[in-house]
């Protein structure tokens, strides 16, 4: 039963899913609080290449390197977003811009190829490498086994993140207020919340996230460094912002819905069925687009659309 | 700390800050190189070299910097009006797709005739690409940055598909050779652009064309009513709304034209430089992404875009040319993105007057703008 075609496309699925969902996770609280990132491949890839430096340097214990290797990616992942944060809202730059200059200096063509090839890090497979944790035993189950016992734990700890930031956004008081920020800064401004200290800090949260999804490719997927590894998965993030309605659980059956049809092509040649890849991968395009027509209707954008102020600086005194 | 608005922007400003900003975007570039070990006066005078002084090297750097020159005049034209389309990159593959099945339909026709039509069949397919985004804005009013996005890729598989994975018309399927290695089918000679040598510098007809664009564009958007409209629409939406300007039309105007720059740049890489279909070669140049970088460094100026796009084409060049054990890859990019946060952070102070004062002290009593 496990090597029938749904049980595996369902299982890797969710592998190749999962960095989509750190890093759509971390765009939703940007754009959440009015900052639209077009970053995320650049930070991914950052992440990526220095999560997978650390986890070549750091000598520990697997368990203890893999965790600071995600750590050090999401710090690196940060400080990319510092960039286009203090760019938009500081400087009050175009978000569109700034955020493509991002991917411009960080990506394949960027940082993150001039480090992979100063820290020599090509050709080298990782050191520690993120691994199934349930035994054999649970991941031999028929059908749950391979797709709920036979993930690894960055998997696992992207399902708590989900809950936490769905929990974070509708449940707290200051996940309630990045809301304000994002739908009417000045009205938040009024009520005494610090829209640039908000949009700050989900900036860089966003980063983080977008980070260890990039160090997902380079400690668990791929395990090693090639330049450009993700292939434009942060702009499918992006794209999956859009296709959640701006909501953390639907992101993530967004990001397994688009991680299967990565896989899909793999798994029907596994089968003997040859069928153009491309067709399935231009799929998630498709529907983004698709969906984003959906909400654009007025009704439709006050329920489920992007936050008002996305994309806009805000100026106190030009209200 | 202050910020506030200037009522009139200084002339001596908007050359000023583009130059501090490239002062300041090398100073930064010279800092990462030093914390990486690497020489930094060394490393730039080598790709001075490699971008304008070396034999050959001026020539490379106009193949560069043609198709950026289509791409940045795509967007400059598009972010004009406030309209995101960053779609140029898929804009140009269209183009190129397009260009390629029109050259290789009319192989025997006259060699003006078929460059005509290549150009023709480049821009119509750029423009059909940027409809989609513009039709969709002007009547759903759904956000043109994230559908032109989208279609990059969509476009960008079509592309793979066309020659990887099918027997289509512009694949090259002649012999054993190329179906183990796939690849477009060679233009006819009819299909080649022209070129002309001064001095040693090969100038491409593409390159011509592109100067032509630049042209038309500063004509239209500075001398005719419709870039009247367009700018004051992007202004103010909302004043170009109650001037009775019809602002969807000219959505829908001003994404076709943004298109059709863009797909007459994918022709000019089939007919003045690849001379066939090459997916590849096209996807991984980025030549649409960057074209947003030239259009903004320019702020929106379509001569500032020619300009810029030769500069930024010495850059790439110089990357390209250099590739290998010894020099640092992935600077090209690295400086790029140093020159682009440079010069938006530097618009803030082309926009806005920066004050320094005490917290307490009153403040001085502006006119609202």
């Amino acid at each position: 039963v496990n090597n029938s075609l749904l049980v595996v496309v369902l299982a890797s699925g969710i592998a190749y899913g999962t960095p989509l969902l750190y890093s759509a996770l971390g765009e939703l609280l940007a754009e959440r609080s009015g900052v639209l990132n077009l970053g995320v491949e650049g930070m991914m890839l950052v992440g990526a290449v220095m999560g997978f430096w650390a986890v070549q340097r750091i000598h520990a214990t697997t368990a203890l390197a893999l965790l600071g290797a995600i750590g050090v990616a999401a710090f690196a992942g940060a400080l990319m977003a510092a960039i286009h944060a203090f760019l938009v809202v500081t400087l009050r730059a175009n978000q569109i811009v700034s955020g493509l200059a991002l991917t411009i200096f960080a990506g394949v063509a960027g940082l993150s190829s001039y480090l992979g090839n100063d820290l020599n890090l090509a050709a080298n497979p990782a050191r520690h490498q993120f691994q199934g944790i349930f035994p054999n035993s649970f991941q031999d189950l028929p059908v749950v086994g391979p797709i709920v016992f036979g993930q690894t734990a960055l998997d696992y700890a992207a399902w708590v993140c989900v809950l936490l930031v769905a929990l974070y956004l509708t449940r707290t008081r200051t996940g309630l207020n990045v809301r304000a920020v994002g739908e009417s800064p000045a009205a938040a401004d009024a009520m005494g919340i610090n829209v640039t200290r908000y949009r700050y800090a989900h900036t860089l949260v966003g980063g983080a996230f977008a980070g260890v999804g990039g160090a997902t490719y380079s400690l668990s997927i791929t395990p090693q460094w090639i330049a450009g590894l993700t292939q434009g998965a942060g702009w499918i993030a992006i794209a999956l912002v859009i296709f959640a309605f701006w909501r953390p659980t639907l992101c993530l059956v967004g990001a397994y819905f688009f991680g299967a049809f990565t896989a899909l092509p793999f798994a029907l040649q596994g089968h003997g069925v040859t069928v153009a890849p491309e067709l399935f991968q231009s799929l998630p395009y498709v529907m983004t687009v698709l969906a984003l027509v959906l909400v654009s209707s007025r009704a439709a954008r006050l329920r489920f659309g992007a936050p008002a102020a996305l994309g806009l600086p805000y100026v106190r005194e030009e209200r | 700390m202050r910020i506030e608005r200037r009522l009139e922007q200084p002339r001596w400003l908007a050359v000023a800050v583009p130059l501090v900003s490239l002062v300041v975007a090398f100073a930064v570039a010279t800092v990462v190189l030093l914390a990486t070990h690497h020489p930094p006066l060394h490393t730039f005078r080598r790709l001075f070299d490699a971008a304008f002084l070396a034999n050959g090297a001026l020539t490379e750097t106009v193949v560069a910097a043609t198709p950026l020159a289509f791409t940045g005049l795509a967007a400059a034209v598009a972010f004009r009006m406030n309209l995101f389309n960053i779609g140029g990159e898929g804009q140009l593959y269209a183009g190129a797709i397009t260009g390629a099945t029109a050259a290789l339909l009319v192989a025997g026709a006259p060699s003006p005739v078929v460059i005509a039509l290549m150009m023709l069949a480049g821009a119509a397919g750029g423009a059909v690409l940027g409809a989609i985004p513009g039709i969709l804005r002007a009547f759903f009013s759904t956000n043109e940055i994230i559908t032109s996005l989208m279609l990059n890729y969509v476009v960008a598989l079509i592309l793979d598909y066309l020659i990887f994975d099918s027997h289509s018309y512009l694949r090259d399927t002649s012999g054993f050779q190329a179906n183990v290695f796939p690849q477009g089918k060679m233009m006819p000679d009819s299909g080649t652009w022209s070129t002309w040598t001064l001095h040693g510098l090969v100038v491409p007809l593409g390159a011509l064309v592109a100067l032509g664009v630049a042209t038309a564009v500063w004509l239209l958007y500075s001398r005719t009513r419709f870039g009247f409209e367009v700018r004051v629409i992007g202004d103010s939406a909302r004043a170009g709304r109650y001037a009775g300007m019809r602002t969807r039309r000219k959505i829908l105007a001003v994404m076709c034209l943004s298109g059709a720059i863009a797909g007459l740049g994918g022709a000019s890489q089939d007919g003045d430089f690849r001379h066939q279909l090459d997916p590849r070669g096209l996807t991984q140049s980025n030549y649409g992404y960057t074209g947003i970088v030239v259009a903004a460094l320019a702020r929106y100026n379509p001569f500032a875009v020619v300009l810029i796009a030769f500069l930024l084409g010495g850059l790439q060049n110089a990357g390209y040319t250099l590739q290998g054990a010894d020099f640092p890859s992935g600077l090209v990019g690295v400086l790029q993105g140093l020159i682009l946060f440079c010069a938006l952070g530097g618009e803030l102070f082309v926009r806005y007057r920066v004050r320094f004062e005490r917290r307490r002290a009153p403040a001085a009593v502006e006119p609202v703008s």
